[in-house]
């Protein structure tokens, strides 16, 4: 490289520095992408039969291989103290050949598997259109729910069923996990950034809700349910909590008036 | 003997076989460390509620600890520690480290860390972020003394860069005449490729523990997006290290085993020159797979997507090491000693490990399961039983070389044995509770009531294994002081640490600086037979 071409690539990295924090400062805007195609079954669901299929893949391998080798310590033992083995050395051709094959096995079996998780990957990715938006804050140690209507539920995930459930995820202090184990799915949640998740509740019931990254003293006891409710009576449930909420929010107002406090505050917001 | 006699020769000593026996000494005080936090751990989650302590704390702290010391204070100073120090020089018929002096710097910062991680037992504020150290977390007083925490990985990490400038160098320069590249001992290439990935990895690693506590202490913010920094940068960093640190581990404990079971089967390794090249592939297919750490972290879906793929391509070079360790037995001559139960143990449980390892790779999977028991069995199956199997094979192996002596082969299987199962009956059924959702990390499991008897049945497995050890370290205590004396090749293995040495190697490892003859190799028994024995033939 000549002196010019390396004072001008040194200077543009120089240059470039500045932009550095730049990707770095950007709040992650989520990219929800559109529903591309139908899915015949929920994630979860897909989930289980990709792991069985999986689990057969990997024990027909491991199974094999164990037992070669398994044959291989019995038939070989030492018969008589000088005995040295008679591994013959592979020609070229042959040594050639022993590399190719296996690893045109493995690949063909990576491609397989990749194709498979790559299908099921986009289906937990791309959320459907008509999906029901739920903010979910993480903080040492509890979950916050929050509905479009403002309502707010602590450790108890309320969501309607046959509706797919898009969680808007974010974090107030340290990084957590929102882990749910019917349907099979986890995301982490960090402050500065803005993380989701969709799942299909397809059946009314009670499931686990966990934490699923170290966040302290209190990560294991992080954890609460989903409640999966029918439309109509999670509907009226929601109703019941907004009418609350308002009926609350009137006497707080009535209060603020009066309250110096409450004026200073609200300058502050104002600007 | 050559061996140092007052207290002064033996601490400023400069031969590459008593730092060797330092990093083995120190690796086995960090296994007995990280071992006791890890019984401890069983027995608090053998039963619901809190059994040992009532504080989730503490038990976060045998578990930080357990993690860290395992990992930096046990295997990698027993696999590159250790075996790079003692065995590589010989294996290339050198007298010494390249640099002798920058060995014995290692070796004493190595233990400055262990002592220093010991102190986290100590110090009141003591850390309990987890060997991963996450920020936020880590950057809270909730975590602790993570300057502790930085300045234990900074010093560990010049130890291994020094270390690893060192065995590189060794290798290049100082192998005896007459020995090529391409009749090294697999041991040898293993160390070397896993010390060249040391030297390009672990800087990384130092940076980003180093960024913690300027956050943390000075207010630098590189991890804070409260001031323009990026919580995932540390993640992105700390695995950009930490996966390839999983073949710092893998490779060297696989080029043991096939050295043993070359000395044991008599046999060549099989397609040598491609195991060879598997084994340097490892450098790039490593560098580029560590998002797998965080498929759920919140990163771009393309990221998680072409990681994917490239996770799957690690099959590769691992499906063909694997292939040359079977076929090396194939129309072998097998003797089972000791080192080789241990390793037959060892591959077994590579196989779970390797395998279980294929579902995490895929990000679809990895939703289900990120976090729970099942990446913890997967790992512990791959690298840290499996890894421990070939260290206390290996350790047998060398015994006679190291004491004299041998030790007692009934003792020596048993413990094996025991290891064996009671290692499969800690992870196996935690790999399955893993499936049904049990998380990683957790001090109770109030709200999966239904694991607690997977739980307990995993407790009595670490009985199990520890009788296992407990045989084993008696074993070489009595072997070391009551064995029998051994001779110079007890296995009459063509390699030569044993075919040019005395039974303990003095200073300068030779009694004559070796020459090898043309198309000498350490595993031609065909060509030569078995020391003093015949051409055999079936
Ligand atoms: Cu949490």
């Amino acid at each position: 490289m000549s002196i010019q071409a390396r004072a001008g690539s040194m200077a543009l990295m120089l240059l470039s520095l500045p932009l550095i924090p730049r990707p770095a400062q950007a709040v992650q805007v989520v990219p929800v992408p559109g529903q591309s195609r139908q899915w015949d079954v929920p994630p979860h669901v897909h989930f289980d039969e990709l792991l069985h299929e999986v689990f057969w893949d990997i024990t027909i391998i491991g199974v094999l291989m164990a037992m070669v080798a398994a044959y291989f310590l019995f038939a070989y033992r030492r018969r008589f103290p000088d005995e040295v083995g008679r591994l013959q050395k592979l020609s070229p051709q042959a040594a050639l050949g022993w590399m190719i094959i296996p690893v045109a096995l493995f690949m063909a079996d990576d491609i397989y598997l990749f194709a498979k998780g790559w299908e099921l990957h986009k289906q937990y990715r791309e959320v459907p259109e008509n999906a029901y938006e739920i903010r979910v804050t993480g903080a040492m140690w509890s979950w916050t729910y929050t509905y479009p209507n403002e309502v707010e539920t602590y450790g108890e995930l309320k969501v309607p069923a046959e509706t797919p459930i898009l969680l808007r995820m974010s974090s107030e202090d340290v990084v957590h996990s929102h882990f749910i184990q019917q349907y099979r799915v986890t995301e982490d949640l960090m402050p500065g950034r803005v993380t989701y998740m969709w799942f299909m509740p397809d059946k009314v019931g009670e499931y686990v809700v966990t934490c699923r990254e170290y966040c302290g003293a209190g990560h294991s006891s992080m954890y609460g349910k989903v409640i999966v409710m029918a439309r109509e009576e999670f509907d009226a449930w929601l109703e019941s909590e907004a009418a609350a909420i308002s009926a609350s929010a009137t006497v707080a107002s009535a209060q603020q008036v009066v309250s110096p406090a409450a004026d200073v505050s609200a300058r502050d917001f104002g600007r | 003997m050559g061996q140092p006699k007052t207290w002064k020769e033996w601490v400023f000593t400069l031969d590459h076989k008593i730092i060797g026996i330092f990093y083995l000494a120190a690796s086995l005080v960090s296994f007995l460390v990280a071992g006791t936090s890890a019984a401890l751990m069983r027995i608090e989650l053998g039963s619901l509620g809190p059994t040992l302590t009532e504080d989730a704390g503490v038990y976060n702290l045998w578990l930080t600890m357990h993690g860290a010391v395992m990992i930096l204070g046990f295997q990698i100073p027993a696999l590159l520690g250790f075996f790079a120090n003692w065995v590589v020089p010989i294996m290339i018929g050198a007298k010494d480290m390249a640099f002798p002096r920058v060995n014995a710097l290692s070796v004493w910062l190595l233990w400055s860390g262990i002592l220093l991680a010991l102190c986290n037992l100590i110090v009141p504020d003591s850390f309990n972020g987890m060997w991963t150290g996450y920020p936020p977390y880590s950057e809270t007083d909730f975590a602790g003394n993570t300057a502790l925490y930085s300045l234990i990985i900074i010093v560990l990490g010049i130890s291994s860069v020094f270390g690893a400038v060192n065995l590189a160098c060794t290798v290049m320069f100082m192998r005896a005449r007459g020995i090529g590249w391409y009749q090294l001992n697999m041991t040898v290439w293993c160390v070397f490729t896993a010390n060249i990935m040391q030297l390009i990895f672990v800087p990384v690693l130092a940076a980003s523990v180093l960024l913690l506590s300027l956050d943390k202490y000075l207010g630098f913010g590189f991890y804070d997006p409260g001031q323009g920094g990026d919580v995932l940068l540390y993640q992105n960093l700390f695995w950009f290290y930490s996966h390839p640190a999983v073949y710092v581990v893998l490779l060297p404990f696989l080029g043991i085993s096939f050295d043993i079971i070359a000395t044991f089967a008599r046999n060549h390794i099989f397609n040598y020159k491609v195991a060879v090249w598997a084994t340097l592939a490892f450098i790039p297919v490593s560098s580029d797979v560590w998002v797998h750490h965080a498929f759920v972290a919140g990163l771009p879906n393309w990221l998680r997507t072409m990681q994917t793929f490239t996770t799957l391509m690690i099959s590769l070079p691992f499906g063909l090491l694997m292939l040359s360790m079977v076929m090396t037995l194939y129309k072998g001559s097998i003797e089972y000693r000791t080192p080789m139960h241990w390793i037959v143990g060892m591959f077994f449980m590579l196989i779970i490990g390797a395998t279980t390892g294929i579902p995490n790779a895929l990000s679809a999977i990895d939703y289900g399961i990120s976090d729970s028991y099942v990446i913890m069995s997967h790992f512990h199956y791959v690298m840290a039983i499996s890894g421990a199997m070939a260290i206390f094979g290996g350790i047998y192996y060398y015994f006679p070389k190291l004491t004299g002596r041998m030790y007692s082969e009934a003792m020596g299987k048993i413990s094996a044995w025991l290891f064996f199962i009671g290692m499969n009956v800690v992870m196996g059924p935690l790999y399955f509770i893993g499936i049904e959702g049990m998380p990683r990390r957790y001090y109770d499991y109030q709200m999966f009531p239904q694991f607690e008897s997977m739980h307990a049945l995993a407790t009595v497995g670490v009985a199990i294994t520890t009788i296992g050890v407990l045989i084993m370290l008696y074993s070489w205590l009595h072997g070391m002081f009551r064995g029998e004396k051994a001779t110079a090749n007890p296995w009459q293995s063509q390699s030569l640490e044993f075919t040019h040495t005395d039974v303990i190697p003095g200073p300068g490892n030779f009694p004559t600086p070796p020459v090898m003859p043309e198309g000498w190799s350490p595993y031609s028994y065909d060509k030569t037979g078995a020391k003093g024995g015949s051409e055999a033939r079936r």
